[in-house]
């Protein structure tokens, strides 16, 4: 299997922090790849290392075959941040015909966008009057409107209710199955089911490179919160031991 | 590849800051009406003094210089905060990470704020004429014209500014550190032949200098001058600068 994203000996410090200390690992192409940790493990430096946003100290991360964050790049990878990074002053379609425009699509390209994302109806709105949930949702329609080869996705679902984050998980499957990569990144274990490949990131470091079937069996749980809580007394262990 | 400059992409950042501007109809009006009304006040505080003779009357000399620093003034402060807002609200390090570049950014908003400057300079320059009666020698469209090379002159330097700027308070701060300097130098508080020779090489490095002066060869002369299009060219060029810097200063990688 070919891997869209490589990192090796990725060492990124934020202030006087080493946030990843020399991380290595991989993304698969054309599938959804789940990036989970407790809060403030790297989940985001990482990914904003991977659209090339983030200083990096040393190490390589190579995407889709070129350093990240080349021009070559820029049209080839979405990248939703955590926070709803959209015009506030601005209906919804304005936002998404916005984006659409940079990625040279044009005004239909973005009202399936929005329609991907559920909000056709609200299409008219200003962003500012919408909730914090559907604004998530336009920021990620204004990088779904590009059709990337590669999605890289901070914390989508924070803010959804249960059913949109099934259609939103529905909806990134549909995209991986029609050969889009996805990196998504969450705090919330019960989403990792839903990914075809896991990375487990604990204070930087990669605790678990592997699927949802086999971090069950090697756990013995077939809780994958609890799962990632032996994981990580496991290491603590190692650790202190 | 992602150009140094793509006009596609400009023109839709254009038209993306204007229908921000659209949505905020408040800012709007004050774009337009307010230059007008403090023209107004300026009148009524001079409408009594009598002329010293020989010289033409102080509301013709400062309204006038006024067209011209108005729109440096507010495009200034207006810029520097919608970029901080960029900056602020995420959508600049997005913006980073599509085919846009700095330039296609730092453009989009010169001719956005370019084109509202060009509006509020036609209604202001319309009504210091005809309300309050200004008396300008030379065509109403230099003064026009002036004013939006200002306009885009306070944009260049806004957003150059706002990569200095962490928070709004510091953004805002900015304002009468760069504007205040060139207001006091420019020639309108004291003739530039006036001051210590050392303040008037200041003020001929700085480029509110050449925009009064331009201004100041349009009210005396019914065409266009070889002093004043050179003036329009430094302010200009001086913009133009002011741009590719602050899009030097624009950090793709931050940490």
């Amino acid at each position: 299997m070919d891997d869209a994203v490589t990192v090796t000996d990725l060492v990124v410090d934020r202030g006087p922090r080493r946030v990843l200390p020399g991380l290595t690992c991989a993304v698969p192409a054309g599938r959804v790849t789940g990036l989970l940790g407790p809060s403030g493990s790297g989940k985001s430096t990482l990914l904003r290392a991977v659209v090339g946003v983030q200083q990096v100290r040393s190490g390589r991360v190579t995407v889709l075959g070129e350093p990240a964050g080349s021009p070559a790049l820029r049209s080839r990878v979405g990248y939703v941040t955590q926070a709803p990074s959209v015009y506030e002053d601005l209906t919804v379609r304005e936002n998404a015909r916005y984006f659409a425009a940079l990625f040279g699509r044009g005004s239909a390209a973005a009202d399936a966008a929005l329609a991907d994302v559920g909000l056709r109806d609200a299409a008219g709105q200003l962003v500012r009057n919408l909730s914090g949930g559907q604004r998530g949702r336009v920021s990620l329609a204004c990088a779904l409107v590009g059709e990337p080869e590669l999605l890289v996705l901070d914390e989508p679902t924070v803010g959804l209710d249960p059913v949109l984050r099934v259609e939103l998980w529905d909806r990134f499957a549909a995209l991986a199955a029609g050969g889009t990569t996805l990196v998504v990144s969450s705090h919330v274990m019960d989403e990792a089911g839903r990914c075809d490949r896991l990375l487990l990131l604990r204070e930087g470091e990669l605790l678990s490179d592997s699927t949802p079937a086999q971090l069950r069996a090697e756990s013995g749980t077939d809780d994958l919160e609890e799962a990632f809580l032996r994981l990580v007394r496991a290491r603590q262990q190692e650790v202190a031991a | 590849m992602t150009a140094v400059l793509s006009p596609r992409l400009t023109g839709a950042t254009t038209g993306r800051v204007l229908r921000q501007l659209r949505h905020d109809p408040r800012t709007l009006a004050m774009l337009t009406v307010l230059p007008g009304l403090l023209l107004g006040l300026l009148y009524l505080l001079w409408r009594d003094v009598p002329a010293v003779p020989g010289q033409a009357p102080v509301f013709d000399r400062v309204g006038l210089t006024m067209l011209g620093i108005f729109p440096f003034v507010v495009m200034f402060l207006v810029t520097s905060i919608a970029m901080l807002r960029e900056r602020t609200s995420g959508t600049l390090e997005r913006l980073l990470t599509t085919p846009l570049s700095r330039l296609d950014l730092l453009l989009g908003y010169g001719t956005a704020f370019g084109a509202a400057a060009a509006v509020q300079a036609l209604v202001t320059v319309g009504v210091a004429t005809t309300v309050y009666g200004l008396d300008v020698a030379g065509s109403l469209w230099l003064v026009v014209l002036i004013a939006v090379v200002d306009a885009v002159l306070g944009v260049a330097l806004g957003l150059l500014a706002s990569a200095f700027a962490t928070s709004e308070f510091q953004a805002v701060q900015f304002m009468p550190v760069v504007v205040l300097p060139q207001f006091f130098l420019c020639g309108l508080l004291v003739p530039r032949e006036q001051m210590a020779g050392w303040l008037q090489a200041v003020s001929d490095v700085l480029p509110l200098t050449y925009a009064v002066e331009a201004l100041q060869e349009v009210g005396a002369s019914a065409s266009a001058t070889a002093t004043m299009w050179r003036d329009v060219g430094i302010i200009a060029a001086v913009a133009l600068a002011a741009l590719a810097l602050a899009a030097g200063t624009l950090r793709r990688r931050t940490s």
